[in-house]
Order: structure tokens, then sequence, then C-alpha cells
């Protein structure tokens, strides 16, 4: 079993989990849970399955970094015997309300607790502040005030950040506190929006073509093409996805450039684009740091343009607009107009 | 021993640069990773690891290995090119370095791999000394000593200035290339440099990881390890994508492929994962079809499999990181922590059931 770092204490809300996942398992309403174990570190707990009362005691963690969004991990326990009961943050259920339109996770085979979230943390963030060799974390509990993170360092050092500013960016643009989609409901939520959501993506829109090649240049050009953006994605979740495909030659291992990734990023974004929920997995486990979530967000305020304001994963039933047709959708001479408009 | 101003490293680099292809780590668009020097450039010697290990400056990502030309009923077979021209890599950590000995065993023994044995005979490697081991660091654990890198040049960075000791001819070469830049060492830099070694080596001892134990991680374990119940629950939250193995400075594995480019056929080899599903896919069938198999084989082949076929060396040499850009927070130092508290309830298990008899 994974030790439990020291000096950890359980919490309120950890607790009410913990009891709750005990008690389901106990009268079989679920066959295991779906969570989050503690790690090694303060900062690096990672998800699991837990199938006893004992694993759930000394493994399950529940903070402020416990931002893998788990609803993509449903797709697989669907098909496994029995329900799971699965914790789910409230940006977490959109995915998974997208993901039973696309027949993908089975309802019935899932039993959800939408959890409190105030916010999920990066240690890289915290990093970027310049803070390194974290040793401890401490500030970063469901029960905490969740202003200030406390961080002792193996250098003997103590520093501190605010909470915020080792949020996720899609934690400064949050969706809300609502689940969208449960069977009941455990913990407090709370604000945590201080930026404009669509306000990066107007920043590039305002660019000349030539900035914002060079922009896209710069950050795509990092990329290392490991997939773990399309891999986390609820939204990527086709069985064999056309990249993997080694009888033709759509695996586009060769490269031209190191600028030749962006075309794995524009199909990804135009193949999520209307199903994208906006949870923001893509940019949370990019290793190189690109902002992937712009392409996503890009597409979203477009439809939004388009279309009239859309959420996906709002629901399971209403038809995406662009699986949808009406009489007032936009022609498609939009698109000479707008390329017009933006050359210029 | 020699030593140069920290603010006269942009000399140094442009001297270096002059007469050399020079690569150091890089910060572009917030990242750092090694690129091609040039004067405006944004050097960062000071984050401790790029994100990426510049082992691709040796094995590329995607490199061709020839091309086939049809003209008229000709056929033509051209390799391609060899690195023929000198470089240099500065700011390698100790890691990274000792990561090229471990790809050495791959594609320097027979037979051997041209490609990978001209950019080797070109490069000068000048490595720079740990200043700030961080908490995923583990390279003590594999006999690495994060305060005395071993490569053609040994270097160390303070405040101040920048230390610089040649170790193998190599090195001394590139040292005559830059001479006009160095001044000798004095005694009190020489103390400097041990001072800073001394700090580097009490960071290391405190480390998280430092005391992590390797213990039944060879090749008398192979079976019981492959055949352990563990990889069942430990692969579960692996997302099966590549980043563990392409940032990492040992991981070799790669596929060769050919594609068309017009009236060619260009034959390629690029990194591969054996996180991927198409991985070791042969005519056949591919003999790994499951997840778990896949992240058992990438451990198996790091702790298990490579040193039994290469004198005990482990294919993994500490960097860390894996531990720091997994998404799903995987990785080797746990894979390690949770077989030894398996090993050691196992053992208790086998005491308790003697007392019993």
């Amino acid at each position: 079993m994974q030790e439990r770092m020291t000096g950890m204490v359980r919490q309120e809300t950890e607790s009410k989990l913990i009891a709750r996942a005990k008690e389901l398992l106990a009268d079989q309403t679920v066959a295991r849970v779906l969570g989050w174990k503690s790690g090694d570190m303060d900062y690096n707990p990672e998800p699991g399955y837990f199938n006893s009362a004992q694993e759930l005691e000394s493994q399950f963690v529940y903070n402020g970094f416990c931002g893998a969004n788990l609803s993509k991990y449903m797709i697989e326990a669907s098909k496994m015997e029995g329900r799971t009961l699965v914790f789910l943050k409230p940006c977490d259920t959109y995915s998974f309300n997208q993901l039973i339109k696309e027949h993908r996770v089975d309802r019935e085979k899932a039993y959800i607790i939408g959890v409190g979230c105030k916010g999920k943390l990066s240690a890289e963030k915290i990093r970027q502040q310049g803070i390194t060799g974290i040793e401890t974390v401490s500030g970063a509990g469901m029960d905490d005030g969740c202003d200030e993170l406390k961080i002792t360092t193996i250098y003997g050092e103590e520093a501190s950040c605010s909470y915020a500013s080792a949020m996720l960016e899609r934690c400064h643009v949050c969706k809300g506190k609502e689940h969208v989609i449960f069977d009941e409901e455990i913990g407090e939520s709370r604000d945590t929006v201080d930026a404009e959501r669509f306000a990066e993506v107007e920043r590039i829109e305002a660019m000349t073509p030539e900035e914002r090649f060079a922009f896209f240049q710069k950050e795509l050009s990092k990329c290392i093409r490991c997939n773990a953006c399309r891999n986390v994605c609820p939204a990527c979740n086709c069985r064999k996805c056309v990249f993997d495909q080694d009888k033709f030659d759509t695996s586009q291992k060769a490269n031209a450039n190191s600028f030749e990734e962006k075309m794995f990023h524009i199909i990804r974004a135009f193949h999520v684009a209307g199903r994208c929920t906006d949870c923001g997995e893509c940019s949370r486990v990019c290793p190189q740091g690109i902002p992937l979530h712009l392409f996503n967000r890009k597409f979203i305020k477009d439809i939004n343009e388009f279309y009239g304001e859309f959420q996906a994963g709002a629901d399971c039933e209403t038809r995406g607009p662009l699986t949808d047709y009406t009489f007032g959708d936009v022609e498609p001479g939009i698109v000479a107009e707008r390329s017009q408009s933006c050359s210029k | 021993m020699f030593k140069i101003k920290k603010s006269d490293l942009p000399a140094l680099f442009q001297e270096i640069g002059r007469k050399n292809e020079l690569y150091l780590p890089v910060k572009e668009a917030g990242q750092v990773n090694f690129g091609v020097w040039e004067e405006n450039a944004q050097v960062d010697l000071d984050t401790l690891k790029s994100v990426k290990s510049p082992k691709d400056i040796f094995f590329p990502q995607c490199e061709n290995l020839y091309s086939c030309k049809r003209d008229g009923k000709k056929l033509t077979v051209e390799p391609e090119a060899l690195k023929s021209q000198p470089f240099v890599v500065f700011g390698m950590r100790g890691c990274d370095v000792k990561g090229l000995t471990v790809l050495d065993q791959v594609f320097l023994s027979d037979p051997v791999d041209t490609f990978y044995q001209a950019r080797r005979n070109m490069g000068t490697i000048v490595a720079l000394a740990c200043h700030r081991p961080d908490e995923s660091c583990f390279c003590k654990v594999f006999g690495n000593d994060a305060a005395q890198p071993e490569a053609d040049v040994a270097a160390w960075l303070t405040e101040e200035a920048l230390y610089w000791q040649p170790l193998t001819e190599k090195g001394t070469d590139l040292t005559g290339q830059v001479q006009a830049l160095l001044k000798e060492a004095d005694a009190g830099d020489e103390a400097a440099v041990e001072q800073e070694k001394a700090v580097i080596r009490a960071i290391v001892e405190k480390l998280p990881y430092s005391s992590l134990s390797l213990e039944g991680w060879n090749g008398e374990a192979e079976q019981k390890r492959f055949d352990s119940q563990l990889w069942e629950e430990l692969y579960k939250p692996c997302l099966a994508c590549g980043t563990c193995t392409f940032v990492c400075p040992t991981c070799q594995c790669y596929d060769i492929k050919d594609y068309t480019a017009g009236n060619e056929v260009r034959r390629y080899r690029c990194w591969d994962s054996c996180m991927y599903s198409d991985f070791t896919m042969m005519a056949a069938a591919n003999n790994r079809t499951s997840q778990m198999q896949r992240f058992r084989q990438r451990f198996m082949h790091k702790l298990v499999y490579f040193p039994a076929n290469n004198n005990g060396m482990y294919s993994c040499v500490g960097c860390g990181r894996c531990v720091e850009k997994c998404p799903a927070s995987l990785n080797i130092v746990k894979v390690i922590k949770r077989f030894a508290a398996e090993d050691a309830k196992e053992k208790s298990e086998k005491v308790g059931g003697g007392e019993n008899e």
C-alpha cells in the first residue's frame, strides 16, 4: 500500500466521503469505488479503484490536488461487473453527461457522488513561482480556508503562495458549483472565477495573422506528440484513434519539422468541436505547458456566436449544434466573410 | 581547473558557437528544452531539468535513414549522411549524461548504430553539477553523484562564476578553443567548488527518494516480478500516453517505417513508446494486447531485463522527469515502493507462518 504522508490529517469532508463510500460498498449498492489515492507526496494523488473499506481508510484522499477528471475512466468501469461509485467534481459531471450522450458510459453502471470543489491545484504552478524542492504543502484540504498554501522545501525553507495562484487555468474560469448529474452530493464548493473565459481567445483573435501564426508556431513546436492531451480527453473516446492506425500513414510519426504537430492538434480540435465541455484536462496534462484549451475555446466561442449559447454536457439529451439543423443556422458564407475580416 | 565570470558566459557561448554547433537549455514559450544556441536565444541555466531530456541531440525523435529513388529503370539507394561536424552540448546534467551511457549499451554494441555513433563521436559534452537538486530527483539510487558529473568537461555554476574542469581529450580540445576566455583557477576557486559539492551532496542526502531501495530488482527475480498481481492494480490509472517515455533520458525504443515522398521512398526511424497500442506490432500479431502488459513492460525493461543483459546497469538514471510529468501521477518510484511494501509483507507472512508451525 502507498503510505500516507505523515502529518496529513483526515478532514471532515474527506471523512464523509470515505464513510459514505464504505456504506455503499457494504450494502452492495456498488461493487467498487473510483476515486483518488494518496500519493507519496502531498501533491501527487492518483486516480484509483478501491475494493474494500480498509483500502478506502488507508488510501483515499480528496483535496485540492485531485484535479484528474474521473469521468473518462467510467468508459472502462462501465464494462465491469456491477456498479461503480465515482466521485465527480462539478466540471467533471459535464464530461460524464457528454459521455452518456455519446453512448460511451452506462448511467446504470455508475453511482455518482458529486463532490464539492474549491478549485484544483497544480504543483507546476507552484514551481513556476520559483518555489522548488517542495517537501510538504498544507492548506490544500477541502476544509482549509483555501486562501493560502504553506510550503516547506527540502532546502529547509518555508514558502507560501495564494491558493488561487496555484490553481489550474480552468478553475479561474470555472463553469460553476452545480453538478449537472449526480445521485447525491457531498461537500461545499466555492466560486473561483477571477478571469474572463474568452479573454485569451479574444486577445489572439485581435492579433495580425502573422502574430497569430508566430504564437501558435512557438507553442506547438514544443509538442512531443506524447498524446497525453488526447488520451486524457473525455471527448477523445474513439475505440481506435485514426492517429494510432497502423494500416495507413495516419500515425504521422515522421515530421518534416517541429511545427508539423499543429495538424494533429487542429484535427483534434475540429473532432471534439461541439462535444468539448472545456474541462481543461488537455492543458493540465501537457508536459510542455501548451495552452491547448485555447483551440477548443475558440470553437466554443464561435459555436456560441453562430448558434447561440451552448454548453456541451449541460444535459444528456439536447442535440449539439453541429449535429443538429435548424432554419436559423448560420450560412456557410460566414466563413468567407470572417476570413476576409481576419486578414485585414 | 579553470573559471569564467558568470557575466562572461554569453561570450563563452559565442566562442564555442563560432566553431561548433552549440546546444544548450533554451527557454521558449515558457518551457526549457535543449536547443541550438543563437545570439538572441533565451539561455536558461537555472532551471534544473529541461522538459525533454537532451537525448534527442544524439537520438532524434525522428530521422531519415535512407531514401530509395527511381529514375526510369534505375533504382538508387542513398543512405542519409552521418553527422560529420563537431558539436557541443552545454549544460547537461549528470543524470542525463549517464542516460547516454545507457543508450550506448544499445546503440554501440554489435551491430553498431552508425547514426548514433557518429553523433557520439562528434559531440563534446559540458555537464553542469546540479546546484539545487529537487524533490523528484533520485539519481543517487542509481549511483550517480549530482555534485560530480562525468562528461568531457565537468562544470559548476555558482552565483559568481562557472568553474570548468576538462576530464577527457575532447574536453581538453574544447578547453583549448576557448582558452582566451578562461582563467586558471586558484586555491580559493578550488575551495569554492568543494564547498558547492558539499552543499549539493547535503541536499541529495535529504531528498525524499534518495533512500529508495532496489532490492529484488534483478534478473533472478524476473519471473516473480513478471507474474505479480500488483501490475493489474498499478496500471489502472495509466492513460497509455507516451509522456514518461518521451521525456525519459534512457527510453530507446523506436519504430522504423517508410513513407512515400513523390518519386522516392524514405525510410525513417522515430521514437516509439511501449505505452502505445501498436508497439511491438508484428506481421503475425501483437504480443502485448493489454495496457497492463504494456505498463509492466516499461518497468520490467528498466529494472529487470536491462540490468540482466547489461551487467547490472539499470536503464533508469533517476532524473525524476516521469515523476513530475505523468498526467496520472504514476511513476517508477511509486512502482518500486509498492513492490517493496509487497515484498516486506510477504517476508513478514513467511516469518509469521514459520512461528506457527
